[in-house]
């Protein structure tokens, strides 16, 4: 089980790479759950500075960027 | 072998965009006069050149800066900035934290996330206000813009100017000490470990730039377009000094009145700066066009509302008025200096 954390504050980019990543794991078949955190102050306690941000099973992969499908697949295959 | 391909490529791609850049004015004047036949010096002709000519110049010229910028943006991550930033004393600070908010990467959707991650690095809050007035205000689709369509004076002025502005009111609002104004989580919040950073070469910092062109062009090309129908129809058919008496030097209450306009507006630099360019042309000051720009691109009240999130309201107030002081300040001073 995967667990795929967006964080963001409801931007346009934080949907949009929302979207993807959800694509992204069910393209990939993988079992995985998907959570939007959107408070601020639970977004800090992961100590990004930009969003969106794409936490993999509790691990920050990548902050303030919108990934395309192709990069999310890499990171889940992992 | 692939840097070679890459280099070849970029080469290639400058060569063609110099050549169709530097013959846009006579396609303007052939699409005007002779593909649509119109009148020489009528007034839709005019906007009609306008639109033409300034549409394609304005949006090749983004983006070039844009993948530029995005080259140099990959160099500098926040975590890198604020690794810069902390532990500098504050007027040392406040000047590489205006600078450093010209080349870092920022959207004001992160300033909150920002704000925290320098705060709790130890980056003193004045330092912290330089970065967050110079990164919005001073970016390079401003510049751009304004280079396009006034020269490199206007664009370096406008520069230099958002960088004091935003190194003055950082100094200010550190002096005032108003640490206990922040919201008292934001002191709690434990920052977890930072991203790493991957490692980038420089096809990863092209491919960054492109990003950059992709992501900046298809979000601002509407305002782009619609900026410049406004401009275009402004300089057709609004007369010459129309503008004079109530945006001109004359009236001294133009500078005030432009700020406070100018704050609940938000548009980017993209959007404004065609309208401010036909303002001048009819009669408007330059320093209250200016005054104009920069409440409209460097205070909104999107920005006022997310950082009520960490700010209490009288940190906000406060914030809003020291920039919106400066500004004014600015707007004057252009006026009567020039």
């Amino acid at each position: 089980m995967r667990k795929i954390q967006i964080l963001g504050s409801g931007c346009s980019k934080c949907k949009a790479l929302a979207q993807n990543a959800d694509t992204a794991a069910k393209e990939l078949g993988l079992e995985y759950t998907l959570e939007k955190v959107t408070d601020i102050k639970e977004i800090m306690k992961f100590g990004v500075m930009a969003t969106p941000a794409l936490v993999i099973d509790g691990q920050v992969k990548t902050a303030g960027k919108l990934l395309n499908m192709q990069e999310i697949k890499g990171m889940l295959k992992l | 072998m692939r840097i070679l391909k890459w280099t070849l490529l970029l080469m290639a791609a400058v060569l063609l965009w110099g050549l169709i850049y530097w013959n846009l004015a006579a396609f303007g004047r052939w699409f005007t006069y002779s593909l649509l036949n119109m009148p020489q010096g009528g007034h839709l002709s005019s906007a009609v050149e306008f639109f033409v000519f300034e549409t394609p110049k304005v949006l090749m010229l983004l983006v070039l800066v844009v993948f530029g910028v995005g080259i140099i943006r990959s160099f500098f991550t926040p975590e890198r900035t604020r690794k810069i930033l902390s532990g500098k004393s504050e007027t040392v600070g406040n000047i590489l934290a205006a600078l450093l908010g010209v080349v870092t990467p920022f959207c004001s959707c992160s300033a909150v996330p920002l704000f925290v991650g320098f705060v709790t690095a130890g980056v003193p809050l004045g330092v912290t206000f330089s970065f967050l007035i110079s990164a919005p205000m001073v970016n390079e689709i401003a510049l751009v813009m304004l280079f396009g369509m006034f020269g490199w004076k206007v664009a370096g002025l406008y520069m230099g100017v958002g960088l004091l502005i935003a190194i003055v009111s950082g100094w200010i609002l550190g002096r005032l000490h108003m640490e206990k104004h922040i919201e008292p989580w934001v002191f709690d919040a434990r920052m977890g470990e930072a991203v790493q950073e991957d490692a980038i070469n420089w096809e990863g910092r092209i491919r960054y730039g492109l990003d950059a062109v992709r992501d900046i062009v298809s979000k601002v090309w509407i305002y782009v377009i619609l900026g410049i129908a406004v401009g275009a129809g402004i300089h057709g058919y609004v007369p010459q000094d129309f503008l004079a008496s109530f945006m001109g030097k004359g009236a001294w209450w133009s500078v005030p009145a432009a700020v406070l306009l100018g704050v609940p507006m938000y548009s980017n630099a993209a959007g404004i700066i065609p309208i401010v360019k036909a303002l001048l042309e009819k009669g408007a000051a330059l320093g209250t066009v200016l005054a104009f720009m920069m409440a409209v691109i460097g205070l909104s009240l999107p920005e006022a509302i997310i950082l009520r999130n960490i700010l209490k309201p009288k940190l906000v107030f406060t914030f809003f008025g020291i920039v919106a002081a400066g500004i004014i300040i600015i707007g004057y001073l252009f006026n009567i200096l020039l």
